[in-house]
């Protein structure tokens, strides 16, 4: 069982990322869990968001404390929280910032497996608003191939319908564009 | 065609309502049930079911609605949590005196103050007394199956009597899982057409719920129970079809792991698969422990807890609710249920879980090994609170 | 008396208007005697009873059933002749 915590602030779509992705792996035959961190909306708030991807049917009915990858929706939010609590050894953390691999390790001392991507340039380029979560799906695929990217075409047809291809082209390009840096 | 689709646990709720063809709805939305009451509202606003959509300006009305439209003969369904339930409390009482199978979903929620919108079972136990069949979930395919169940139970003949079926709110109602969705037809067998049998008609006029002075009201009550007692071999009997149909088991006890075992933990609803691996950890240590779990809680299953249990040196409960001044609810009924028993285990309680708060694997590793030193070697205190901060 | 294997289903009455059965004169303590060469057959006596005891006769006149006349004195205090008197029941 594969473990991710995605760090967001309300409204950027925390949620709805580990739900696409959560229907992916179900649809690929997986068993997949998804649930928000419980409580009311609250929009511009640090939230987190929970998906779980395994083989088996999953037991376990709790938040996510040590996750194997951490995805951060919002590059601000690493002045305020830290994203690295409780990841796995072994883990990755994925960023959307246009700061470099250098940069944020030496800045908030990441020493993982890291991953970053300008999203938020994707996102307003591709979709026309800096709303990140579909784009960072991609980054989140190219780093874990936790399912496969055409698994995502249908979840994100069913949830976006008419702008749902400006999203697939999102998620593609920051599949190319993420960098990531094995340790 | 079953299907296997990805859904959030309320969606499930709703899908099953939708296949249950029921006539009438009327809810009032309250956190964490709200996604329920939208996607039914959904479902009847695009024609995808054919009901009718009270729309009411509180749980009591909603409960109301069910009830008149129960006694006219008509499949409902109704939704709430929390102070919800608890506004609906007084209302609850009737169908169940006259007989009507309301089913309602409950996404559980802990009560005020402080507010709290997040799941514990403060709401479910108290309206432990109330006379509905009531059942626990503990993931989204059982909040699906079990809302199609409370129909089958709550619409026999022989039962005739309303069901709530139980699941945690966020942990179950928030969460997306896989559930295997059956075909309309399997559903249709299992929940065929309903006919109340004094169903109000012009034609055929009945009063219902008349004045029940002192010299009948006793009476009124003895057949009641003696009713409800009589319902529970057909929740069996159902879950038995359940599982002819759909190829998923139910009983009103269920156990995990419990052969040989020393020392058993009871939960109820969505934290029973999560302690299931804690449980695994300490039998992979080579420690007796299994895990039992309350599916059917009205009407109690006496019988089969005592059977679940049987062997047991020590039962470790865990209570979602406290009743202040008390302790337990459930620990109090089990202690209860197994008080004339010659060979009854040890029973320890603990609490936790309360307003949304996560039980890890540790904590429940936790209860069982301190549930132990407390059997033997005694304890201030009538229960102990999990994770509470000191 | 009923035993409570007796009651039907959620204890519902399926006799329809059995309610009539039950008397309500007893309740009585006083009685409305109508000197019908008073009444103009108005029917305010009819329409004011409170427990529809006042019967059309078929002979056209007002009549009291005494069966259910719980003695509230609305007719005698409604009538505009004064056809009404009440008066105390006898043992």
């Amino acid at each position: 069982m594969r473990e991710i915590r995605i760090h967001g602030r309300g409204g950027q779509g925390a949620v709805t990322l580990a739900e696409l992705v959560c229907h992916a792996a179900i649809n690929e035959g997986k068993y997949a869990q998804s649930m928000p961190s419980f409580g009311p909306e609250r929009r511009g708030a640090p939230v987190l968001a929970f998906l779980r991807i395994s083989d088996e049917h999953i037991k376990i009915r709790a938040e996510v404390i040590t996750p194997d990858v951490v995805v951060v929706l919002d590059p601000g939010l690493l002045n305020i929280t830290d994203v690295t609590s409780g990841l796995k050894s072994g883990g990755t953390v994925l960023i959307n910032t246009k700061k470099s691999i250098d940069e944020i390790r030496s800045k908030f001392g990441v020493e993982s497996r890291l991953g970053v991507v300008n999203a938020v340039e994707i996102a307003r380029e591709t979709l026309g608003v800096p709303i990140t979560n579909t784009t960072m799906i991609g980054a989140l695929l190219k780093a874990t191939k936790i399912v496969k990217k055409d698994s995502l075409i249908e979840p994100l047809k069913h949830r976006f319908g008419p702008i749902a291809d400006k999203n697939i082209k999102a998620m593609n390009r920051a599949f190319d564009e993420t960098t990531i840096e094995e340790v | 065609m079953t299907k296997r689709v990805g859904l959030e646990g309320s969606f499930a709720v709703s899908e099953a309502v939708r296949m249950a063809d029921v006539d009438v709805l009327s809810a009032y939305p309250i956190t964490p049930q709200t996604h329920i009451v939208e996607r039914l509202s959904e479902m009847v606003a695009d024609g995808d079911l054919d009901a009718e959509f009270i729309c009411v300006e509180s749980e009591h009305s909603a409960m109301s609605a069910c009830v008149g439209a129960s006694a006219a003969g008509a499949r409902v369904f109704t939704c709430t949590a929390g102070q919800g339930l608890e506004l609906m409390h007084e209302v609850l009482y009737i169908p169940s005196s006259m007989r009507l199978p309301v089913v309602a979903v409950v996404a559980n929620r802990a009560l005020s103050s402080p507010l709290s919108v997040w799941g514990d079972h403060s709401d479910a136990m108290a309206v432990r007394d109330i006379g509905w069949v009531q059942i626990f979930a503990e993931n989204v395919q059982q909040a699906y199956d079990l809302t199609l169940c409370a129909y089958r139970i709550a619409e026999d003949k022989d039962v005739l009597f309303p069901a709530m079926v139980h699941l945690d709110g966020f942990h179950l109602s928030h969460v997306i899982e896989p559930v295997i969705l059956p075909d309309q037809r399997q559903v249709d067998d299992f929940i065929p057409e309903f006919e109340y049998p004094f169903a109000l008609n012009p034609d055929k006029p009945v009063s219902m719920g008349c004045y029940g002075p002192p010299y009948i009201y006793t009476e009124a009550k003895k057949s009641q129970n003696v009713a409800f007692e009589s319902s529970r071999k057909i929740v069996s009997k159902a879950w038995g079809e359940f599982e002819g149909i759909f190829e998923r088991s139910y009983l009103p006890v269920e156990s995990y792991r419990t052969e040989d075992a020393d020392v058993i933990l009871l939960v109820m609803g969505s934290f029973a698969e999560t302690a299931m691996l804690a449980i695994d950890r300490m039998r992979k240590e080579g420690k007796k422990v299994g895990l039992a779990r309350l599916r059917l809680w009205r009407p109690f299953p006496f019988d089969e807890i005592r059977k679940a249990v049987k062997g047991a040196k020590l039962l470790v409960v865990l209570d979602r609710c406290i009743s202040f001044g008390y302790g337990g609810p459930v620990c109090s009924e089990l202690r209860s249920a197994f008080y004339r028993e010659k060979n009854r285990p040890d029973i320890v309680s603990f609490i936790g879980g309360l307003g949304g708060r996560d039980i890890t694997i540790d904590q429940y590793e936790y209860m069982i090994k301190r549930g132990k030193e407390i059997s033997e070697n005694g304890s201030e205190e009538e229960f102990e609170m999990i994770g509470v901060r000191q | 008396m009923l035993s409570w294997k007796d009651l039907e289903l959620g204890s519902i009455v399926t006799e329809p208007g059995n309610a009539s059965a039950y008397k309500t004169g007893d309740w009585r303590s006083n009685k409305p005697i109508r000197d019908q060469s008073k009444c103009i057959k108005c029917g305010l006596c009819y329409i004011y009873c409170p427990d529809a005891a006042v019967e059309l006769s078929k002979a056209g006149n007002y009549e009291t059933n005494y069966f259910y006349c719980k003695g509230c004195g609305i007719c005698a205090n409604e009538c505009p002749r004064g056809a009404l008197t009440m008066i105390v029941e006898e043992e």
